[in-house]
């Protein structure tokens, strides 16, 4: 059996200050899953998504994503993980504003060593996957606010990753174009991504198969799928 | 793991090239102050050069062989002559190839007509003067000819470029007169600017056998001039005022009017490093704006800094990126500014009549030093951007 796609083991994170964001969190992401974390603000849950994608590091417990003991990483080591194993969705979409569609897209694989034809190819696939093939020459301040959305899902997708994180996704959107977004998500659930799904949106929590609930820094239930 | 994937040359250009593209603006103004200086220091070390190069050329040809002797001042402080076989002693001294000697008219004055008052000289001064002066000065007339054999018999005069000037007169003709003291002279010739003998434009020339019958010419020259074999040209000059006075050789003033030229230049190429060393300071202070504009942009674009460690750059991914970016800018007001620097040499030496020397190794060495002007106004700024945490640099939003 393959491993997790990602695992926690008694994960604490404390902040300097005493702020206790994490309290021995343990949690396990399947191949397949489409998971909802979900929580109030200063919940943790922004903390937990940081462990999951690498870019912060437990004070103490062990995180494993793809089976691999993050601790044990050199940074370059964890750089290169997330290049190959971790898509990211941000709230805010990050898109870079001078470039096309089709390059912001490409740019998911400027750190897996693709080159750039391959990388403009693969682009132009993970566009159309999204459904925005026809925009793929437009730049960001010529898309709405949900196609950039669906652009930067093509970023995170591109690199074929492991596990997706999606950092409030449809908090930046209307109810339209946020429902597409979900619907996004969904589908790429459905072609076999790992998608965990950071919200504070309790109906999108409640729509996904699986729900993670943090409060105070702790799980509050976990409901098997 | 397998080995981390490095980024290609192009792909490290073109990403250090985005974030200028972004703000075309900003990198316009930040290259600029690099260009500025840049340019200046091209700019001064061309016109310098082309400067240089065209005396060289201007020595080249008016040779640099030429000995002028005059009269100094006697032991008794009176004023010394020259003999006024100066000319054939001269010439018999080995090495010796041409001599010509002018022997100024002290008394009189030179005037456009008699209707001007005595005593208005104007500065102008009439010469007695060997046929070969033209030749051995390396002279050449602005309009009409030179004093010949016939004509240097009859009051006709020829006149230097500023005597010309003085008096009104651009192109001689029979009907063209001038006083020399109370005789009426006709005009044949005008000179242009005497470039090895200066001190002459402001003369009047006339032949030796008019001075002699009309103006009470004493026969003494004052100024010889002498065209000498160059590979010798250091003994000649110890025997040449020995031969005129063999007495007190002290009292015979030998200079090289060449050696004039090139002091002129010397005292040009101190002001050439002042203006270089403002150059550089104008240099320095477009560094120092590239730096900021660096430092501004790793604050401003903390989210992509976060973004491209999420994609899994590494923090020496992000440092090359900002490094390189601000390379790129300098090198590009590097580059404007040398190309602005080669137009403004060339359109100075063009104003100037010069011939357009581009000092080339000034220019390599002035683009490789906004190259590493980059790097080093980059280094800080791309250091504290791969310092950022990529869960700080997320954080704003």
């Amino acid at each position: 059996m393959t491993a997790p796609v990602a695992q926690l083991e008694r994960v604490s994170r404390l902040y300097p200050g005493g702020v206790h964001a994490l309290h021995k969190v343990s949690l396990t992401i399947e191949r397949g899953d489409l998971v909802a974390i979900a929580g109030p603000s200063g919940s943790g849950k922004s903390t937990l998504l940081n462990l999951l994608g690498t870019l912060d590091a437990p004070s103490s417990g062990i995180v494993r994503i793809d089976g691999q003991d993050v601790s044990t990483l050199s940074d370059n080591q964890t750089a290169a993980l997330r290049a190959r194993a971790i898509g990211f969705v941000f709230q805010q979409f990050h898109l870079a504003p001078g470039a096309s569609a089709l390059d912001n897209v490409a740019d998911g694989l400027l750190y897996s060593g693709v080159r750039l034809c391959e990388r403009r190819r693969r682009a132009a696939e993970a566009l159309e996957q999204v459904g925005l093939a026809d925009r793929a020459l437009h730049r960001p301040h010529e898309l709405s606010g949900g196609q950039k959305q669906r652009v930067a899902i093509a970023r995170a997708v591109v690199g074929e990753p492991v596990l997706l994180l999606a950092d409030e996704p449809t908090g930046a959107l209307d109810s339209a174009s946020g429902a597409l977004v979900v619907q996004l998500l969904r589908d790429l659930n459905a072609a076999g991504s790992t998608v965990a799904v950071i919200t504070h949106d309790r109906d999108l929590a409640a729509s996904l198969p699986r729900r993670i609930h943090v409060r105070d820094g702790r799980l509050d239930t976990e409901v098997p799928a | 793991m397998s080995g981390r994937p490095r980024l290609s040359a192009g792909d490290l250009l073109r990403v250090g090239g985005s974030g200028l593209r972004a703000r075309p603006a900003r990198m316009v103004l930040s290259a600029l102050g690099i260009a500025i200086g840049i340019a200046a220091m091209v700019a001064v070390v061309g016109i310098s050069a082309s400067s240089r190069a065209s005396l060289q050329e201007q020595l080249g040809r008016l040779g640099t062989n030429l000995l002028s002797l005059a009269p100094g001042n006697s032991l008794f402080g009176g004023e010394a002559v020259l003999p006024p076989n100066a000319g054939p002693k001269l010439r018999r001294v080995a090495g010796v190839h041409q001599v010509a000697s002018v022997g100024a008219l002290k008394d009189l004055s030179v005037y456009r007509s008699d209707k001007i008052p005595k005593g208005e000289s104007g500065g102008i001064t009439a010469y007695t003067t060997d046929l070969v002066l033209l030749t051995t000065l390396k002279a050449d007339l602005a309009a009409g000819a030179w004093l010949n054999a016939a004509t240097a018999r009859y009051p006709t005069v020829v006149l230097g470029s500023t005597t010309a000037r003085r008096l009104g007169i651009t192109r001689p003709g029979p009907h063209v007169q001038v006083l020399i003291g109370d005789v009426h002279h006709t005009v044949t010739g005008v000179l242009a600017p005497i470039a090895l003998a200066p001190e002459l434009d402001a003369a009047a020339f006339v032949g030796i056998g008019n001075a002699r019958t009309r103006l009470r010419f004493d026969g003494h020259p004052t100024t010889a001039y002498v065209r000498a074999d160059e590979q010798r040209l250091a003994q000649i000059r110890e025997l040449l005022a020995p031969t005129l006075n063999p007495e007190n050789p002290n009292e015979v003033k030998v200079l090289r009017p060449s050696d004039a030229l090139t002091a002129k230049q010397a005292a040009d190429q101190a002001f050439t490093g002042l203006l270089l060393g403002l150059g550089a300071v104008a240099l320095l202070v477009g560094g120092v704006g590239v730096a900021n504009t660096m430092i501004i942009s790793v604050l401003e674009r903390r989210g992509e800094i976060g973004l491209r460690r999420a994609l899994g750059a590494t923090r020496g991914q992000i440092r090359s990126q900002f490094l390189v970016e601000a390379i790129v800018l300098s090198a590009l007001g590097g580059v404007a500014g040398a190309a602005l620097g080669c137009m403004v040499t060339a359109g100075y030496a063009l104003s100037q009549g010069w011939q357009t020397a581009l000092p080339l190794p000034a220019i390599a060495a002035g683009v490789a030093a906004t190259v590493a002007m980059g790097v080093i106004a980059g280094l800080w700024p791309a250091v504290r951007a791969a310092r950022l945490a990529p869960t700080q640099a997320l954080s704003i939003t």
